[in-house]
């Protein structure tokens, strides 16, 4: 087991070498003046080229990879061109943003998608998995922009229940767990959730009814075990699937969503990267890709880990 | 003993509770933006004009402000920071400002004429401790032609420019003094462990950006990164007419237009700019108030006369300028919309007088077309570069499509060529030669016509061909350099504007542009915000208004 954990941990090495050049090279193909932000329309050649000259844009893209990967590998992701605030600060504050958003997200979505999903795939064809279906294929139908506007138009504007937008009555920065704050957070983690949701419980669903049809559960059965115990061993052999699902699922919300955050105005990941792409702060941009690259790289490693755990043949591979 | 202990816990208690009375109290106004992020707080705002709108104007003073106390006139420039202003006769690359006696900066420094020198440097010296390249952007092509400034005595400063310049003080209103004592405290507490001076500065910038001075109305209080900006009133105000009686003023960050309207709906902030057009009637009927007034902005097609350009007949350019019905597009836009006659308005002084008539004249352009051997059969073929959003670009989609409709009555194939807004607005500096202009003979980017450079000269003038400027269309010709640089070297304010006046009646009559629409900058305010001021400007003035409980 500790050879595979170290050989994966190893194959991580290049994979965020190939994530890093990828993200840098992503933000300087796309087309745009990387000082749109604070260069303004008419601003001369001269002024342009000293700007450029300032920032380092003037330097061959290799001489800017090398000088950006060297930094980044002391933690230091460089300036925002918009703010000038350092762009890890940035990242980590928004990241701590997401977090608090994605988990409460993945609280509901998880325990509903597979509470639906157990449910729909143990009584296959009944009422119930009628019912559990329809609800999982609305979640994933329904697009997030639209029904966070909806929640907002009958919870914030019509009952006037849940604030619109935000953090927290004073910011981010003040965050605490208590109602006051929490009640932000609603509307944005339900709406957050609903994807993950219908997505688990599709997948528990058919993994359960699968799992239903096999020998072994007639075997379990013909034994004498009761439904309690058939149940548990239904549970172990669906959980290393639907824990992948849910692992990849879990990736998807810490890297935040840059529709959901837009509408409920959430300062986490996704609304970060929607500016840095909109006012073309390269620093900012490359900063973030990196660090939701970087989590994705590394929740596929602990997924892969605890996949391995749970079904010691993956070792093999 | 027992008694005189209730008692006198009794009365502290209600003295405390008489205490904490007006902080209950605190008047707030919380203002959705449509910026995403906080605009700069460290004295050079960016995000375009709402930035100035917004952390710029409410914290700082410039020698020079805009007029915001009218709603019917055009806003002209009135003393700020300086009393007086005069160039001098014998050299007039140098300019004499008085300065106001007895302001202070926030942090209770004195504002002297070396301060005024120090905001200079700021961004232009690069060699100067202070040097702030994050802001030279956003303020070295406001005041194009600002060389160097120099302490006379304690309240006189001589601001030197590289060419004769009449448009200086108008440029002045962009430079916003910050306070030089407090950015060497912060300088100086910056951990020692930073030794390079370029990082200690940018390390002073960023802290000066979380803890800003200057001398405006209102003082900055809590700034969360991205999420919201609160300044407290500045009681000790030198204008008493600007002295502000709202308690705190409370920033937030809101582009999208949905998000912004729900938020004011739902009572979170109490104005909000840009709210969405359709949701507008909704917006009134829960008693909230729109203001708006045509801004000195324009919404036109740029036109190329690079060689084979479709545009280099007069009477193409008159037709399409008399082919728009605007009437119609302004229905479109729910009434947010002003119908253009030019760049600035009748009424401006610096209207003139042009022989060309900009109106919805679909016969005349007609014939114009005719005249020019265009018809139904054999129309003329246009391509026009525009964005698909864009901060000042209206509806950039919707509107194109009507004029490109519009102008099929008219013999015109107009083919819209729509990118993202970045793109289209680097490409405004490439030219319509450049291969970036991807064959369009007109580009669609909106402007301000605040002062002379930004509404005329950049797009007439030989000097500002790209990419020096942005005449993307290479119009220009000896005649209008010459108008330019009479408006330039006219100091005394009626001959300068006279000289503008005579420029824009060039301008209109020669038509670079089809002149489609100007912004009304359309805010929407809760009834509670009172004493509210929407001028014919880019800015309103936050100062003089009320917030009822």
């Amino acid at each position: 087991m500790l050879s595979f954990i170290l050989r994966r941990v190893f194959y991580t090495v290049p994979i965020m070498l190939g994530v890093s050049l990828v993200c840098f090279a992503l933000v300087h193909i796309s087309p745009g003046d990387p000082l749109v932000s604070i260069l303004p329309p008419d601003a001369s050649v001269e002024l342009q080229e000293q700007m450029m000259a300032i920032y380092g844009f003037d330097r061959s893209y290799p001489e800017q990879f090398l000088r950006w990967l060297g930094l980044a590998l002391q933690g230091d992701l460089g300036n925002s061109i918009a703010t000038g605030r350092p762009v890890a600060s940035e990242v980590f504050n928004a990241v701590g943003n997401t977090l608090i958003l994605a988990v409460t997200a993945t609280i509901i979505g998880f325990t509903l998608g597979g509470l639906f999903g157990f449910v729909a795939g143990y009584f296959r064809d009944s009422w119930i998995d009628k019912l559990a279906t329809a609800i999982s294929v609305i979640g994933v139908s329904v697009p997030h922009y639209w029904l966070g506007m909806v929640m907002v138009i009958i919870f914030s504007v019509e009952l006037r229940w849940l604030p619109a937008t935000g953090a927290g009555p004073g910011g981010s920065s003040q965050w605490v767990w208590d109602w006051e704050h929490m009640q932000y957070l609603i509307l944005p983690a339900v709406t957050m959730s609903v994807i993950p949701m219908g997505i688990v419980a599709r997948t528990v669903r058919a993994l359960v009814a699968d799992i239903l049809q096999q020998e072994f559960v007639s075997g379990l059965r013909a034994k004498g075990l009761l439904d309690r115990g058939v149940l548990a061993h239904v549970i172990k052999n669906a959980a290393p699937t639907a824990l992948a699902v849910m692992g990849l699922q879990l990736g998807y919300l810490l890297g935040g969503s840059i529709l959901i955050e837009t509408v409920f105005s959430w300062p986490g990941t996704g609304f970060l990267l929607g500016q840095a792409i909109f006012q073309r702060d390269l620093p900012l941009l490359q900063g973030t890709i990196l660090v939701l690259a970087m989590f994705f790289v590394v929740l596929n490693l602990l997924v892969d880990v605890a996949q391995t755990s749970l079904d010691p043949r993956l070792q093999r591979g | 003993m027992r008694n005189t202990v209730y008692r006198s816990s009794a009365i502290a208690l209600a003295a405390a509770m008489l205490a904490a009375g007006p902080a209950l109290a605190e008047k707030t106004l919380t203002i959705g933006m449509t910026a995403a992020d906080i605009p700069r707080t460290s004295g050079q705002p960016d995000q375009g004009f709402e930035g100035n709108r917004f952390t710029g104007i409410p914290m700082y003073d410039a020698l020079t402000h805009w007029d915001l106390s009218s709603e019917t006139k055009p806003s002209g420039i009135v003393p700020g920071l300086a009393t007086s202003w005069a160039v001098n006769p014998d050299d007039t690359t140098k300019w004499t400002f008085t300065l106001r006696e007895g302001v202070t900066f926030h942090d209770g420094a004195p504002f002297t004429a070396e301060a005024v020198v120090w905001n200079v440097q700021k961004v232009l010296d690069e060699n100067a401790p202070h040097f702030a390249p994050d802001q030279v952007g956003a303020t070295k092509s406001r005041m194009p032609t600002l060389a160097s400034a120099r302490a006379i005595d304690d309240l006189t400063v001589e601001l030197t420019t590289t060419q004769p310049d009449s448009f200086l003080p108008l440029n002045m209103t962009m430079l916003f003094m910050a306070s030089p004592t407090h950015w060497q405290s912060l300088y100086d507490a910056v951990d020692a462990s930073i030794t390079d001076p370029k990082e200690r500065a940018a390390a002073a910038w960023t802290a000066f950006a979380f803890d800003p001075s200057g001398t405006g109305p209102f003082e900055g209080d809590l700034f969360v990164p991205r999420e919201r900006f609160e300044m407290v009133k500045n009681e000790n105000y030198w204008d008493p007419a600007r002295t502000p009686t709202i308690d705190r003023v409370v920033l937030v960050p809101l582009p999208d237009a949905n998000a912004r309207t729900a938020a004011l709906l739902s009572g979170q902030v109490d104005w909000i700019e840009a709210p969405a057009p359709d949701a507008i009637p909704r917006i009134q009927a829960e008693g909230n108030v729109i203001y708006s007034n045509p801004q000195p902005h324009v919404w036109p097609w740029q036109l190329s006369f690079h060689e084979g350009s479709p545009w280099l007949d007069k009477r193409v350019r008159h037709a399409a300028n008399l082919c728009v019905n605007r009437e119609e597009l302004q229905v479109l836009l729910g009434g947010y919309m002003g119908i253009p006659k030019g760049s600035v308005e009748p009424g401006h002084p610096w209207w003139g007088n042009p022989s060309f008539d900009i109106r919805y004249d679909p016969d005349t352009a007609r014939a114009l077309m005719a005249e020019a051997g265009f018809s139904a059969e054999n129309p003329i073929k246009v391509k026009v570069q525009t964005s698909a959003s864009g901060s000042g670009q209206m509806q950039p989609v919707t509107m194109n499509e009507y004029v490109q409709q519009s102008l099929a009555d008219c013999f015109f194939d107009v083919e819209l060529d729509v990118l993202e807004w970045n793109t289209v607005f680097t490409n405004w500096r490439k030219g319509a030669a450049d291969e970036s202009a991807r064959g369009a003979n007109a580009i669609n980017v909106s402007f301000a016509t605040m002062d002379p450079f930004f509404a005329m000269v950049r797009f007439v003038s030989t000097q500002t061909f790209p990419p020096v400027s942005n005449n993307w269309g290479l119009f220009g010709n000896a005649e209008f350099d010459a108008l330019i640089a009479d408006a330039r070297t006219s100091f005394a304010d009626a001959d300068r504007d006279a000289a503008l006046a005579r420029l824009h009646t060039r301008i209109v009559e020669e038509a670079p542009f089809v002149w489609i629409a100007h912004d009304v900058g359309p805010r929407a305010m809760s009834a509670k915000v009172g004493n509210v001021t929407q001028p014919k400007n880019w800015f309103i003035d936050i100062a003089p208004m009320t917030v009822e409980e």
